[in-house]
């Protein structure tokens, strides 16, 4: 079983926003910086005025790993993690396993869109390949 | 010159570290102690100060199970300052630290330790290496990873490297370079855990644990401890060996405390501490005879080559292939035969074979004439650097 997040004020809209199919990140009211992993205060301006906000949920294939080791005894392999540049949060990645039945595909340059799924109180993001997306 | 007042490192030891030894870190602690205080020709009555990197800690089997308290109690110690420290520079903190303390007059003669007990934990049924195993929550940077699913740190060099191979054409052989050069090492180095001579065609068959890194890609956890004893400039002077005057020490972070957000991930936390320490210093790469740079994965190597200034950005694959960092290279790498051979004693195992090949005490695998050397530990958004020069 993979630990899941600690809940903070900051972190849990990023975290529940699967539930509504939102992909959520902070951004800053004043200067329009987006702010990931989300903080209490703008690293720009200083500005509290920091809060969430939907994205698009689009992104593209900034690098990826695919893990082969079993590192706890009830985990498939192997799987595909993809780091994902987003489309409208610039600055911005997000990382997560990608949804798909052959890891060895994922590239580089690939576009991605969100998806989730429910685990525990929070709803972990997953990467889709954007073709298989619709 | 270099503008700090001077601090020195007098003395190093190191364990009979190993797999599974079934050894309490203690032990291998004071063994390590022991064969520091002995090079250093100083007694544990000397000994006014402790330091080390992270503290005790449990979030991960073995990775930390002794903290300053615990060793200054057994080892007897009658100590004026302490320190552990887990955020910052890495594994070089204490090292750095420890130099600021005897610069300041807190302390003349440091105890700087490292122990790890993670192979005899992973022998024990529970996984090292793991941040969070077996935990329901995790917080802070890990959250943003393990949740996620990337759990192990050869994860997070899996995509660093995945990075840097896209823009610049490395290939797995370039990083199997790294891994033989570092095995032919530590055939030279008896107490390296990994003797056996390691191919090309071994390091590609073998599996793949977080593509494109496999198994020689990664560090050896292994029992052990390593001690490095600093001091300052005066009383360095009454020690038994030349003292390894700290030259410089680079520790500038100015990257998110993520593994996935820094702008350019085919630089680290490394790139920041290595301008910072040519900026404090004013000798220049070419005066280097020894590095010892952290490699906790093979990538990282690279990584540390580039930012250090060795070469240029995208440049380290060529520089390695022409055998730079081998044996007999211009600029011999992790001598001792790094962590991918020797085992992982997180830095402080790089740390003391620079020292060994600074005063000629290398064996084997001695590079003639050493006077200078550079090492940086960390990975990822930690870092820190430090240069020194035999006096």
């Amino acid at each position: 079983m993979r630990p899941l997040p600690e809940l903070t004020p900051e972190n849990t809209a990023f975290w529940t926003g699967g539930e509504r199919g939102e992909l959520t990140i902070a951004f800053c009211g004043d200067c329009r910086k987006a702010v990931h992993p989300p903080q209490l205060l703008c690293p720009a301006c200083q500005s509290q005025a920091v809060a969430p906000r939907a994205v698009a949920g689009t992104g593209t294939v900034y690098s990826f790993t695919v893990n082969h080791q079993p590192w706890l005894p009830d985990m498939k392999v192997p799987f595909a993690i993809a780091v994902v540049d987003l489309d409208d949060a610039p600055g911005v990645r997000v990382t997560a396993p990608v949804l798909t039945d052959d890891p060895d595909t994922v590239r580089i340059g690939q576009a991605m869109t969100i998806a989730f799924e429910a685990s525990g109180d929070v709803w972990l993001p997953l990467w889709k390949p954007a073709e298989q997306a619709a | 010159m270099s503008a700090l007042p001077r601090a020195a490192i007098t003395g190093v030891g190191m364990s009979d570290i190993g797999r599974n030894t079934g050894r309490p870190a203690m032990l291998h602690l004071a063994e390590a102690a022991d064969r520091a205080l002995a090079r250093a020709g100083l007694t544990r009555a000397d000994i006014d100060g402790i330091a080390t990197y992270p503290g005790k800690a449990d979030n991960s089997p073995g990775m930390s199970p002794l903290g300053t308290g615990e060793v200054r109690g057994a080892l007897g110690l009658k100590t004026r300052w302490h320190s552990a420290v887990p955020d910052g520079p890495a594994q070089m903190a204490p090292i750095m630290v420890a130099a600021m303390a005897v610069m300041t007059g807190q302390a003349r003669h440091v105890l700087c330790f490292r122990a790890l007990t993670e192979s005899s934990s992973q022998s024990a049924g529970r996984r090292a290496s793991i941040a969070g195993a077996g935990k329901a929550q995790i917080g802070g940077w890990l959250s943003w990873l393990v949740p996620v699913g990337a759990m192990s740190a050869s994860n997070w060099a899996g995509w660093i490297a995945n990075r840097y191979f896209h823009e610049f054409g490395m290939t797995r052989e370039h990083l199997g370079m790294v891994a033989v050069a570092e095995r032919q090492f530590a055939q030279m180095n008896p107490m390296a855990v990994m003797q056996k001579p390691l191919t090309m065609e071994d390091y590609l068959a073998a599996r793949m644990i977080s593509s494109p890194l496999g198994l020689f890609d990664c560090d050896i956890p292994i029992d052990g401890a390593a001690v490095v004893i600093v001091s300052a400039a005066d009383a360095a002077r009454d020690c038994r060996l030349p003292p390894l005057s700290i030259e410089a020490m680079g520790s500038a972070l100015q990257s998110p405390e993520t593994w996935d957000q820094r702008a350019d991930l085919t630089t680290m936390g490394a790139h920041d501490a290595g301008a910072d320490l040519w900026a404090r210093t004013s000798l220049k790469p070419a005066d280097v005879d020894v590095l010892g740079l952290y490699d906790g994965f093979s990538i990282f190597v690279p990584l540390w080559l580039e930012a250090l200034g060795f070469c240029g950005h995208g440049e380290a694959k060529d520089f390695i292939a022409e055998g730079n960092i081998a044996p007999g290279g211009r600029y011999p790498v992790n001598t001792g035969g790094g962590q991918l051979s020797g085992g992982r004693l997180h830095g402080f195992g790089l740390l003391h074979e620079v020292c060994l090949q600074l005063w000629g005490e290398a064996g084997a695998r001695q590079v003639p004439g050493a006077s200078t050397g550079v090492c940086g530990m960390g990975g990822g958004f930690i870092a820190g650097a430090m240069l020194l020069n035999r006096t």
